[in-house]
This record gives structure tokens, sequence and C-alpha cells, in this order.
């Protein structure tokens, strides 16, 4: 049998995955486009006009801080970046409905969630400088390092859930109680970990939140190359909630994690979100997406940016005035030049540092090879 | 002192680390109910609860990936993972996550988890069920990689290695788990040897002979026959006085153990399970030659298992290195 270069089995099946786009009747939404706020009866909004001008600001920060790092990767300052451009109201939504208890499971990708759990955007640029793995502290932020295996944080997140019920710390009686979410992207539903984690989730009713970013795009692969069914439906066969949500509208991003995450504390289980964006830059610094997507899909989504419809909200409702966002791109530019003078003057660690922290003590091993290559250094200080 | 089965020793030494830490949690597939399919865990989620015994899904990515996360809330995880051959789906987790958690996070997360791998062959088993994985654990930075031997050791080591905050992947000789030993269970953990470093089981004064896990028998009856041997009887080396050392770390390895013995010997074999190829022995060779290379009256010479997938159990009494193919190899090296 002679198998057409044209791929007749993969035509076979585009044809047959029509539904992966379309919007569900129950997509939730609480601002359009075009920045009409909309009710939801399951997501009353408890927020002020303050906290929707700091969900504003957020989302126009954490995206210079974006471009100024894209920036850094061109003039050679970072090895690489991950730009979170187009999901910038999943990443701000979700992360502003935390408490301050509840921990945070990152990909690479999260920096605005990153920055509502109060990262230094510096410590995210020293990964991708190149001068550490991960330079916060992870229990201080309560928010993980970042992981780079797709999907392996996902079962991290699950077994730390397993841990707050261990803790005692579950259940709506009204003492502290905690909860974690974690994030992946829509490739990594296919990762077994992933899987696997729905499974533990499940059958130990963990108290996690899976919030599944759904950019359209794992590098250069589209949504039908992971799935014949919308994301938010694997949640049912795994016997727990899912849903889809407005991924570039802050509002119901923020809604539906707050509530999901309240469920989670109160001892109902893991909910599947599925957070409908899309990637509006490349993978990385590194990827080429003129290769596998068309300029025009780009296009359409532009006109549904998660920041401009905030915007024109806050304008049109007088929740803002003229001088409010001036303000705002204000401080974005101050933000951007200390990231950027930040970025050049980050010293790289010193060569012995490759030696620290492999284990608690010292290691016979490693200790000998430590020594070894100190007074191989050495020797050039003295020929000097 | 009570004499315990390897599998008993290790039971109690279980329980004795979960009565001392209310953190200590026992994960994985049947280590409930049915205590494991070697009885190791048997009884103990009777007397600690299912949330401290916890009968997992069955998938040993999520057992590993799940315990990371149970060590980051402040638990101390010890996962069964049924058979040596069914590690490989949670090798990601164990690589690429639990050995570099400590260095990613520069020191500020410890991951204490420890990951029980029966292993070796030896029990007529199918596929999968006999394998000897270790080196793949002993060339991943992070991981300490230990191998118990007889029941004393079992019984102390486990609770060292749950006590220990580095993750530790603790090898158990599948086919020693019914070989008894004396076990003084009231000892504390103060006066045990610390787990990274290698015993003598042997002294000897002609050849020093390498081995852990479930060769160290072997090895000790290949000695003891070698000792009882004339030299008229068997081959012409015989009645020569072989040093036995277990080596128990396998990472790091206690190379100060190592070194005095070959230095006094002037002779070195390493016996193991897995492929000679790149194993273990071959490491333990690079590095007594480099540091008894003046002492060294012969090359340092590995008997082991093949460069071949296990095979199948009738053809295993061929591929496991017994009496006589270590003695074997302990008599080309007095040869030279």
């Amino acid at each position: 049998m002679t198998v057409e270069s044209g791929g007749a089995i993969t035509a076979a099946l585009n044809q047959s995955v029509g539904d992966l786009r379309e919007q569900p009747a129950g997509l939730i939404q609480l601002l359009t486009p075009e920045g009409e706020r909309v009710d939801h009866p399951d997501y009353p909004l408890d927020l002020s006009a303050e906290d929707i001008r700091g969900m504003y600001r957020d989302l126009v920060l954490v995206r210079r801080i974006d471009t100024e790092a894209i920036a850094l990767q061109r003039q050679g300052e970072l090895g690489i970046w991950a730009s979170l451009l187009g999901q910038e109201a999943a990443q701000i939504g979700s992360g502003r409905a935390l408490g301050p208890d509840d921990m945070a499971f990152p990909t690479y990708r999260e920096h605005g969630v990153a920055w509502c759990r109060g990262i230094d955007p510096v410590k995210l640029l020293e990964l991708y400088r190149g001068v550490s793995h991960g330079g916060w502290d992870p229990a201080e932020h309560k928010f993980h390092l970042y992981t780079i295996v797709i999907g392996a944080q996902t079962l991290h997140a699950t077994g730390y859930a397993m841990g707050i019920q261990r803790d005692g710390a579950v259940g709506g009686d009204g003492k502290a109680s905690e909860a974690v979410i974690v994030y992946f992207g829509d490739g990594a539903t296919s990762q077994g970990d992933v899987n696997e984690a729905f499974v533990w989730a499940s059958v130990f009713n963990a108290p996690v939140v899976f919030f599944c970013q759904n950019n359209q795009w794992a590098i250069s692969e589209p949504l039908e190359k992971q799935t014949r069914i919308p994301l938010y439906q694997r949640a049912r066969g795994f016997g727990f909630p899912g849903l889809r949500v407005d991924g570039n509208d802050v509002l119901a991003s923020y809604a539906v994690t707050k509530k999901a995450m309240q469920a989670a504390r109160e001892g109902q289980g893991p909910t599947l979100i599925e957070a409908y964006t899309y990637r509006m830059g490349a993978h990385t610094t590194t990827d080429d997406p003129t290769r596998y997507r068309l300029a025009s899909e780009l296009e359409v989504w532009k006109l549904k940016d998660p920041i401009e419809r905030v915007r024109a909200y806050l304008a049109r409702t007088g929740q803002a005035e003229p001088e409010f966002f001036a303000e705002v791109d204000a401080e974005a530019k101050q933000v951007g030049a200390r990231v950027r003078e930040a970025c050049r003057t980050m010293p790289d660690p010193p060569p012995l540092d490759i030696f620290d922290h492999v284990y608690t003590g010292p290691q016979s091993i490693l200790q000998a090879e430590r020594e070894q290559y100190a007074a191989y250094l050495d020797s050039f200080e003295e020929a000097r | 002192m009570t004499t315990l089965t390897l599998s008993r020793a290790l039971n109690a030494g279980l329980r004795k680390a979960m009565e001392n830490d209310p953190k200590v949690l026992i994960m994985g597939e049947d280590v409930g109910k049915l205590g494991g399919v070697f009885r190791v865990t048997d009884g103990l989620q009777k007397d600690f609860g299912e949330d401290r015994v916890i009968d997992t899904p069955l998938a040993e990515s999520g057992i590993v990936g799940t315990a990371i996360g149970l060590a980051l809330r402040g638990y101390r995880p010890v996962c069964e993972i049924q058979f040596d051959g069914f590690v490989f789906p949670a090798v990601d987790q164990i690589v690429s996550q639990l050995a570099k958690m400590r260095y990613r996070s520069r020191g500020q997360l410890s991951l204490p988890v420890v990951i029980r791998i029966p292993c070796g062959g030896g029990i007529g088993a199918v596929e999968h069920h006999s394998e000897s994985p270790e080196v793949l654990f002993t060339h991943t930075a992070g991981l300490r990689v230990v191998a118990c031997a007889d029941a004393a050791d079992a019984f102390a080591m486990i609770q060292q290695s749950i006590a220990c905050d580095d993750p530790v992947i603790f090898f158990e000789p599948k086919r020693r788990y019914w070989d008894k030993g004396d076990v003084d269970a009231a000892s504390g953990l103060a006066s045990a040897l610390p787990m990274d470093r290698a015993k003598t089981v042997l002294d000897g004064s002609d050849v020093t002979l390498l081995c852990y896990g479930p060769l160290v028998r072997t090895c000790l009856e290949s000695a003891l026959a070698a000792r009882q041997d004339g030299p008229s009887q068997g081959g012409p080396n015989r009645g020569r006085s072989i040093e036995v050392i277990d080596l128990r770390s396998l990472s790091p390895l206690d190379m100060d153990t190592i070194g005095a013995s070959v230095r006094r010997t002037g002779r070195c074999v390493v016996a193991h399970e897995a492929p000679v190829y790149a194993g273990l022995g071959a490491e333990i060779a690079a590095r007594v030659t480099e540091q008894c290379f003046y002492h060294l009256e012969a090359p340092v010479l590995r008997v082991g298992g093949f460069a071949t997938p296990y095979p199948p159990s009738r053809l295993e009494e061929h591929y496991l290195p017994d009496l006589d193919r270590i003695l074997d190899t302990v008599d080309r090296t007095l040869e030279y």
C-alpha cells in the first residue's frame, strides 16, 4: 500500500474534526471583545472599579515586561524567552483570584501569574538569561518554580493538594483552607502525566484546579493534533467538572477561577478550566510561526485582545479617566526600563556555584570534583 | 536481637519510621490491604490508616509525581515500585524532577522521597520482573542510590533513607526477601553504619571482591568456597583469601573503603547482575585504576550480566553471575 504525500488519512480526519473551536452555549464571558459587560447567572462579579483598574494595570505591565524580554533576547541579553502575548487575561484573571495561602504550579510561560504572586520579573529573566534555573522562594510566594517538561507539574500540584487534605486544611467550616492551581497548555493535555494527574485528583478528590490555557498552538501543532473533542469535555471522563471560559476576558477568568478554587477548598474536589485564548506571538523567541499558521488568524484574534476590551470598558463607563491610562503607560515604561537595566547588569554566577545544592550536605564524589576543578581554576590565577 | 527475613526487616524499619514521624507516608500499587506483592508493607495500612498507606492508581509516573508534591508540602513519602521493570514510566519524574529540584531551587526545596524498587533476577519471573536498572539512577546527579543485602541493613538503611533529606533510590534484592538475618530492632540509628558507607562482610588478603544487593550472598559463598577448597582441589587459585565488600551505597561510592582494600590486596573484581557494559563496575574499575594504580597486580575485572536484554527465566542461571563464574573471574585476576 502506498501512502499519498497529501495524507489521505489525515485529510479525512481533519474533515471529521469540526467543532473544536465552536464556542459552547455555556462559554463563560463577562466582558465582550468590544468591552461590553455581560452578566452570567453563575458568576456574579464581586470586583470594584478600583479592582478592575488594578487588573488593567496588571495586564499592561506584564505585556510591557514581555515586550521588553523579547527585545532583550533579540539583543543577546537573554538566551530565549517564552512570550505570554495574548494570554495576559487568563493569567492575571486566574492569578488575582488566588488567596494568599493558595499554591500555584506554573509552566514556563506564567509570567502574569508570577506577577500576581509578587515575583520580581527580573527573577524570571534569570532563568531565560541562564544564570539560574529559577531564583525565587516558592514557599514565600506560594508559587512553585517554572516547570519546563510539559505537564510534569500537574502531578506535583495534585500531590501537594493531597498534602493539604492530609493537613486537614480542606473544608468549608470557616477555618483557614487552601487549594492548588496548576497551569498547563493544550499540548500538555496529551501527556500521560496530565492524564494521571486527572485520575489522581479525581479518585482522591484533591483540592486542585487544573487551569488549561488553550492557546491553540503547541509550537507548530494545532489543537486538532491533540484532541478530537473540546478540551474542557475531557474532565467528564475523569469524573469532575470542566468548563470553558473566554481566556481573553480577565473578569471571567477571575470569576471562574475564584469559584473553582473555593469549591476545591470546601472539599468539592478538582475542576478543569479551559481558558480559551490565543498565543499571539511565537512559541518562544526561537520559533517562527509564519512557517505553520496564517497571518489572518492572528488578525482575527487581535480583535479579541485581552487588554483593549478592559480599557474600552473602563473608559466608556467612566470608571477610569484619561489620566489613569497615562499613569499606567508611564509606569509600564518605568518597569520596562528597570527590567532592561537589571537584566543587562545581571552578573554571571561564580563557576564553583555549579557544585552547590546537588545534595543536602557534602557528597564525596562531588566534593572531589569540586576541589579538583577549583585547583584547576586556581592554576590559571597563579600563572598570571 | 531478633531473627527476621529481609522482607520483614524492611517492614519493621518502615513501621518504626512511621511511628517516629507522622509525616512519613507509604504509597504504591497494592501496598495497602495486600501489603505489597512481596508483603513488605504488610499490616501497615491496618495500623496507620489509608491516608498514610496509600493504594494508588496504577501509574508509576503518577506515584512519583504526586510523591514530589506531597514532599513539597512537607511529607516524606516512601514509594513502592512493584518491580524493577516498571520504574521506567516514572523515570521522567525521577530524573527530571525529583533529582533536580534541590539544584533548580538553589537549595530552597528538599524532596525527601524514597523510591523502593525490588530488583534483580533469580525468581523465575516473566519479562520485566528481573532487571537491574541501578546505573540509570547512579548516573543522575541529585539522587542517592543504595542497595541493601541483608536483614540488618534492610532495617537500618530504610530508616536512614527515609530520614535523609535527599531523594533516595532504594534497591531491594527480591530473591533475598526470604533470607533470614539477625536484626537489633531495639537499637537506634545512631549506632548504625551511615548509609553512604561500604561494609566489609568478609576479610581477605588476596583479592577484593566488590558486590551489592542480591550478589552479596553469592560472593560471600564464593569466597568461603575458595577458602575451603585447598589448592589441589578446583582451580590453581583455590584456597586464596577473598575480601568481600558490600558496597551498600551505589551513589556516592565509598571509594575510601574500596581503595583501602584494593591497596592491600592488589586485585579487584566487581560483580553485579546488571550488564557489565557501561555498568557500575566500569566506574569502579576506572576509579580504582586511577587511585590504586601502583598497588594493582592485575587489571580490575568485572563479572555480571551480558549485553543483552534479560533472558527468559529458563536461561537466567546462565545470565546471572553464580559462584563458579565469580570464582572463574577471581582466578583470572589471580593469574596475572
